[in-house]
């Protein structure tokens, strides 16, 4: 299996190609992409030498424009396009359907995957997307179980790629706008949730509060560890319960499902984590891949491989299990 | 500009379901899109009654479409969005798999859970036979302008989210299950007992979210009231009102009334108040630059 690998820097595409990754994804440093962070991605001309670089060692890399373009301004995310080829990638990971179309039309001989932000969940919608704009790849959503994906796969001549590791949407993705109800900022129109720039940490009395856009998602005594106020693993009151109500503060490790994603036909394994540094990328990403290559060989999985790497975070297999929903 | 009702987002029992849509025949509204937009599990207990309420509604001089489910996963799912079309009503396509099931060039009309961002998918969509298209309720007013304009030169009419708690996201995961201890499989119909879905407050105790099965909502109640003029301006067809509980037939009316220019938006806020005065108001989406903000008058409970 392929092992798809996060490089949010120049830096981290050189550690994630030497760390063994068979294809690197990353983006422009702009709106068109969803991880786009102060500091990170890639200008034009680091688009171009990172992809010689890659190809020099014979791995892959794939372009995310995968944030809605812009009504009335649809052109950086056209140009993304047209620069992604030229800077010779090897597919676009798109997920808004105008841009599928012109890409379709005006650059039929760069390959097309379905970003997961177009959260096609079933065969039919994979197979629409592949009739409708020659999709060859779809990103699956974080919403199915191991055996909904091997029926999609029963279904499909797309190949499947789906997230082991990393960051966990509990919403659809590209399906949620409760980023930009609290912040003004969404990851559909500005590629980011829950942003930084709209957080605050408030200490009163050995408590430590922390704000997003104003409103107080988690609260821990000022010894403790205070999580990130993503949204949808803050804690809130509903009924007589307080705690994560959506979700805990974890991240997604489906290292053991490998050998069953495998059997469910996916063709790729996606990690996430554009935001992170190299050592971390590369790190995971040498984990990863002797993984895909002891199951290749027949050998036994190595157990445990990145606990250390989550330090101390809770992780869960997500939606892989069916008792998650 | 024209009144359209969204398909009804929560668990209602069956005798409420029915009741709601009786009603509603007598609104001044002219189109009406009902079916289970958010659980598919919900659809047996009125599913017999849809044939009904359509006919009570065409027979009152609406339109009438139906929904589809926003999130399709499972293979009844799939059917059943396979069959939509075979009810003799347009489809209001809210997951793609709908328009996937659709037979080649028939119209149909694409809700807000859709994602049309930009004239390049808006005309995509006129040209694979949408008619109509309801935003989604995240984009700011300059972007539903230049879409208004788009829809116009394809011949498609374009509306926007006007009143109701808006649907911020979709999950595999079914919330009010969790909040009970059980499992989606085994949810029991947590969510039958709020009807406008189970308020979520922050750590500081303010109102913030609202969980509705595997859907979460605003605890905001949008209202457009104070930007028709910039809607009518942009060239928007219609406004979409998403139904509530209490008092929706008559919120329909005011928002008849303002259209028609016989009350003005705080008189509507006023009113609004006093059907139900825990109802928060928010227009931040298309005002900036929050969705929760409000650009309104503040009435005082």
């Amino acid at each position: 299996m392929e092992i798809v690998c996060p490089a949010g820097t120049p830096a981290s595409l050189r550690a994630a190609v030497t760390a063994g990754a068979h294809t690197v994804y990353c983006g422009f440093a702009d709106e068109t992409n969803a991880r786009n962070f102060p500091g990170l991605n890639f200008d034009r001309a680091e688009m171009r030498d990172g992809i010689a670089f890659a190809h020099d060692r014979g791995t892959k890399v794939l372009i995310a424009i995968n944030t809605f373009p812009r009504a009335g301004d649809e052109t950086p995310w056209h140009r993304a396009v047209a620069d992604a080829e030229s800077c010779g990638a090897d597919a676009v990971i798109l997920a808004d359907l105008g841009l599928l179309d012109h890409a379709a039309r005006n650059h039929p001989r760069l390959r097309r995957h379905l970003s997961v932000q177009a959260a096609a969940a079933n065969a039919d919608a994979v197979n629409f997307y592949a009739e409708s704009f020659g999709v060859k790849r779809v990103v699956l959503p974080r919403v199915l179980s191991v055996q909904e994906i091997a029926a999609i796969n029963a279904e499909t001549e797309v190949e499947t790629e789906v997230f082991v590791y990393g960051g966990l949407c509990v919403m659809a993705e590209g399906r949620c706008s409760l980023s930009s109800y609290a912040t003004g900022r969404s990851p559909n129109m500005n590629g980011v949730c829950s942003p930084a720039s709209h957080v605050e940490y408030h200490d009163e009395n050995g408590v430590l509060d922390a704000r997003l856009g104003g409103y107080t998602i988690h609260r821990v005594q000022k010894d403790e560890p205070a999580p990130y106020p993503t949204l949808c693993k803050g804690c809130f009151s509903a009924g007589e319960k307080t705690g994560h109500l959506f979700e805990d503060p974890v991240s997604l490790n489906a290292e053991q499902l490998i050998p069953q994603l495998q059997k469910a036909g996916v063709t790729a394994l996606k990690i996430e984590g554009r935001q992170r540094s190299r050592s971390y990328v590369a790190q995971v990403v040498g984990n990863f891949r002797a993984a895909v290559d002891a199951l290749e060989a027949g050998r036994p999985m190595p157990e445990g491989m990145l606990a250390r790497l989550s330090e101390g975070q809770a992780m869960t297999t997500g939606a892989y299990k069916k008792t998650w929903r | 500009m024209e009144l359209t009702v969204g398909p009804n987002q929560f668990f209602w029992s069956a005798e409420r379901w029915t009741s709601f849509y009786d009603d509603l025949a007598k609104a001044p509204v002219n189109r009406v899109v009902l079916g289970e937009l958010v659980c598919s599990k919900r659809l047996p207990f009125f599913q017999d009654r849809i044939p009904d309420a359509i006919s009570t509604i065409v027979d009152a001089g609406k339109e009438v479409a139906l929904t589809s489910l926003a999130l399709v996963t499972l293979k009844r799912e799939r059917k059943l969005t396979g069959e939509l079309s075979e009810m003799g009503v347009e489809v209001e396509v809210n997951d793609l798999t709908a328009l996937a099931h659709l037979p080649a060039g028939l119209p149909f009309s694409v809700g807000p859970l859709v994602n049309v961002y930009n004239e390049g998918t808006l005309s995509w969509l006129a040209s694979r036979g949408a008619t109509r298209v309801c935003l989604p309720p995240e984009l700011p007013l300059a972007s539903v302008s230049s879409l208004a304009r788009a829809g116009a030169d394809a011949g498609l009419a374009v509306e926007v989210w006007g009143h109701g708690r808006l649907p911020l996201a979709i999950s595999g995961r079914c919330y009010h299950a969790r909040l009970h201890g059980r499992s989606k499989d085994n949810c029991q119909f947590a969510c039958e007992d709020d009807p406008d879905g189970l308020a979520v407050h922050t750590l500081e105790g303010k109102p913030f979210l609202a969980m509705n099965g595997v859907q979460t909502l605003s605890d905001s109640y949008t209202c457009a009231a104070y930007q028709i003029d910039a809607l009518r301006d942009a060239g928007v067809n219609a406004l979409r009102l998403s139904p509530q509980s209490t008092g929706f037939t008559a919120i329909c009316g005011l928002y008849r009334q303002l259209l028609d220019g016989v009350v003005d938006a705080d008189h509507l806020v006023d009113a609004m108040s006093r059907i139900d005065a825990a109802m928060r108001l928010s227009d931040g989406f298309l005002t900036g630059p929050r969705g929760a903000d409000w650009s309104g008058k503040t009435v005082q409970p």
